[in-house]
């Protein structure tokens, strides 16, 4: 579905109506009008939200999930400067990119759930909720979308001709980068910490006193998958955009990355096992939510990391891609289990949550909105090549 | 001011805490600069 | 080591060291936080409850709520297990026979907790224990994230969904701005059975203890509240297990602000400790990187010398080569100029010999 193949059908060509625009542009529609009722008519106008379940696919899946799968952010850039894995070097800037998106549109995605949400300041300059998880969530998602935009505006800046504003940003790479990957760990651990108050309702096998560790290790997982998944969209669709550097790149920064993903994901694996261990928890195993976690465990963490290794071993980058999307789904399994499946898991099935179609179609739009601004910036900036008058210069 | 729930002592010490670790961060910066200004070669 | 270890804490405390050590460390082991002293509670005598509703009728009535959609004197409602909302701060429910000796009927409403996790898990501290026991909520700072409702183990806490502009969260408030005006909990005023009992939550324990005394046969050993998550200002007491009249027994008795302590006192020591391994790293792979660099020089100029040196001693060998070729080219042509005139000195000899000879 490139561009060039719709501009042929239709001979004007150029035309905005391409598939992609098409589609995108019904489901921004949709989400506009949902946009209108869910702040005229309240949240109970578009959501099934309720007083059991609070927090639903807003949280569980735009906030939980979207946080960790925009970590391959500060998971390229260490991996890059901090690590001095150069090599990976054109890497760096989509991932940059999609982080930046990611956490933009994850803040975005609060300004639905939230009942109020002109005040989502407040933490910050009325009360400080100081022993609040949340409040170290919110600070630190608002600092480091702060240093993911300085990161990103190179891209732009070359795009506009800004050569001194953007060398000066490139001098700062270092200070961002460690910023970055503090940031990241603080708050990927704390919003896995947010369940830790609420020991009575989330299911014992998913509830642990390393609930943080859990969530910071697998948000690594979850970058570096999303790096090779999203590098290889990028590559079937914006081919024509890539540098030389960056298609000869690629293949290595495939099989690093999932080498890398294979590594964790195997430590991943055993600490999941001693929180199970530590918490005395085995006899659960045999329940249904038991059979789910091992399906959770074993399907989408153990199966990945040995598909992973193979691909690796293999040299086998189609393997090795269905893997990270594999890898990708059961991160957000991860988090929808805590946030809502096994949350409140005592409860009867007639008062469990399910998602409004109206949910479900804002996270739709959000996803939406994020594909068509990365869109519109990688045909326009350089992203997936460098810029001629800056070549090899960061 | 007399504290009579952890709560209210959590909340406090934690605040400082939040002051200090801003200070941590910048100090750091700093003291890394201070630390490799006189390094011949060039850490950024 | 002849310094006996009285001495040594002798001389410790005499420059003021042990004394300040000692209490300071004292003080954070020891630190323990046992609430507001004198603060109010209300004792629950599950046995005595009937049922009537009144509770709720006078606590929709003080707190000026939406009338509700069946009136108090229903008691058809009872059939259902209900939960708080925003129209209704309490509410009591049926239980069927429990334990075969009669419906067991429960008030259900906020229990105040002495370390709430609602006011633990807010991130404006909208949430507040107030000193006269009950926990007040400020819906002028509330955001709307509604973690109080994940974080309440209780399930107290409701949400005006359909409000568009400004849901507030929703919970008893004990009457609080009662209390402040010397009046007793509107519920507790207008229970016809004294199954509620308002007091300081110390006398009620008391109270609650000497009825367990003295009727063993009545109720179970257990003050529930005493000690669940910390203790809550609301305190429950039962003919039969709690978990038969929907309270939960495995709540823990932890109270909430140290559910989190463990992972809020880690972010610190991230901030502290992270910068130096990250840096740590840097610098180590930019010094890695740097000898490889160095160790890549080195190579390039040995290799180069010995190219450098190959090459001059091809060049002098061929300039060897050639001198002696030229040695032997200039011996030659000497050679030959020598013949030649050797030649020419010959013939002149033998024409001269000749012109003689003529």
């Amino acid at each position: 579905m490139s561009e060039a193949t719709v501009g042929k059908i239709s001979p004007p060509s150029k035309s905005v109506y391409t598939p992609f625009n098409v589609i995108a542009g019904i489901i921004i529609v949709i989400g506009l009008v949902i946009t209108v009722l869910r702040f005229t008519k309240g949240l109970s106008a578009v959501t099934n939200l309720d007083d059991n379940y609070p927090w639903g696919i807003w949280i569980g899946f735009d906030l939980m999930a979207g946080v960790a799968l925009a970590a391959g952010g500060y998971v390229t850039s260490a991996a890059v400067y901090i690590f001095g894995m150069k090599r990976y070097h054109s890497a760096v800037r989509p991932a940059i990119l999609t982080g930046f998106l990611g956490y933009a549109l994850v803040v975005f995605a609060l300004h639905y759930d939230v009942g109020r949400p002109w005040r989502l300041p407040y933490p910050f300059l009325m009360q400080q909720g100081t022993t609040s998880l949340l409040f170290e969530v919110a600070a630190c998602v608002a600092l480091y979308l702060t240093v993911l935009f300085i990161e990103f505006t190179p891209a732009p800046m070359e795009w506009l001709g800004l050569k001194r504003a953007r060398n000066i940003v490139v001098k700062l790479t270092m200070l961002l980068t460690i910023f970055g990957v503090i940031l990241s760990t603080l708050h990927q651990s704390s919003l896995g910490a947010l369940f830790l108050i609420a020991p009575a309702k989330l299911h014992p096998l998913w509830y642990s006193g390393y609930l943080p560790v859990f969530f910071f290790i697998s948000s690594i997982i979850a970058g570096l998958s999303m790096v090779i998944f999203e590098s290889s969209l990028s590559h079937r669709y914006f081919a024509h955009k890539m540098d030389e550097t960056h298609i000869a790149e690629k293949e290595g920064v495939a099989l690093g990355f999932a080498k890398a993903a294979s590594l964790v994901l195997a430590g991943y694996f055993s600490i999941k096992v001693i929180g199970i261990s530590a918490d005395n928890n085995w006899h659960y195993l045999g329940t249904g939510f038991g059979l789910w976690f091992l399906v959770e465990l074993l399907g989408f963490v153990a199966l990945p990391c040995m598909l992973y290794a193979i691909g690796v071993r293999d040299k086998n980058l189609t393997l090795i891609k269905w893997t990270s999307a594999l890898t990708v789904f059961g991160i957000v399994l991860n988090r929808l289990n805590i946030s809502l499946i096994a949350f409140n898991w005592y409860l009867p099935a007639e008062e469990k949550y399910f998602p409004h179609w109206m949910e479900i179609g804002i996270s739709v739009f959000i996803v939406t909105v994020g594909l068509v601004v990365f869109k519109f910036i990688v045909t326009r900036m350089p992203i997936l090549y460098e810029h001629p008058d800056h070549k090899g210069g960061h | 001011m007399d504290i009579f729930t952890l709560q209210d002592f959590y909340t406090y010490t934690k605040g400082i805490t939040y002051i200090l670790m801003v200070l941590i961060l910048v100090g750091m910066t700093g003291f890394w600069l201070f630390l490799t200004e006189r390094d011949e070669d060039d850490y950024e | 080591m002849s310094i006996s270890r009285r001495k040594f804490l002798g001389w410790l405390s005499a420059a003021g060291v042990g004394t300040a050590l000692g209490t300071s460390a004292k003080a954070a082991s020891t630190k323990h936080f046992t609430g507001y002293p004198d603060s109010a509670g209300v004792l629950h005598d599950t046995t005595l409850c009937v049922g009537c509703r009144e509770c709720e009728a006078a606590c929709n009535k003080v707190n000026e709520l939406a009338p509700p959609d069946q009136p108090f004197t229903d008691k058809s409602v009872l059939e259902k297990n209900r939960r708080t909302t925003p129209d209704a701060y309490t509410v009591v429910n049926k239980f069927d026979k429990p334990d075969e000796k009669g419906n067991v009927f429960v008030k259900k409403q906020c229990n105040h907790c002495l370390e709430p996790a609602c006011a633990s898990a807010c991130f404006v501290r909208a949430f507040k224990k107030t000193e006269e026991g009950a926990v007040v909520y400020d819906a002028s700072v509330c955001v709307g994230c509604r973690y109080c409702m994940v974080a309440c183990p209780f399930d107290v806490p409701t949400y005006e969904y359909d409000e568009a502009f400004s849901p507030r969260v929703v919970k008893c408030t004990m009457c609080h701005p009662r209390l402040l005006e010397g009046k007793l909990p509107g519920c507790v005023e207008a229970c016809p059975k004294e199954a509620l009992t308002f007091g300081k939550r110390d006398d009620l324990l008391k109270i609650a203890k000497e009825r367990i005394r003295r009727y063993p046969d009545r109720y179970v050993n257990h003050v529930y509240g005493e000690h669940e998550m910390g203790g809550t200002s609301w305190l429950y007491l039962a003919g039969t297990s709690f978990s038969n009249i929907g309270m939960r027994e495995d709540l823990g008795l932890k109270p909430a602000p140290e559910l989190t302590s463990g992972a809020l006192g880690a972010v610190p020591i991230v901030v502290g400790l992270w910068p130096v391994l990250l840096t740590g790293i840097y610098a180590m792979s930019k010094r890695k990187e740097k000898i490889a660099a160095e160790e890549l020089s080195d190579a390039v100029a040995e290799a180069v010398a010995q190219t450098n040196e190959e090459a001059e001693n091809k060049l002098s060998a061929a300039l060897a080569k050639a001198e002696k070729n030229k040695e032997t080219a200039i011996k030659k042509e000497v050679q030959k100029a020598l013949d030649e005139a050797a030649k020419a000195a010959q013939q002149k000899e033998a024409e001269t010999k000749s012109e003689e000879d003529a």
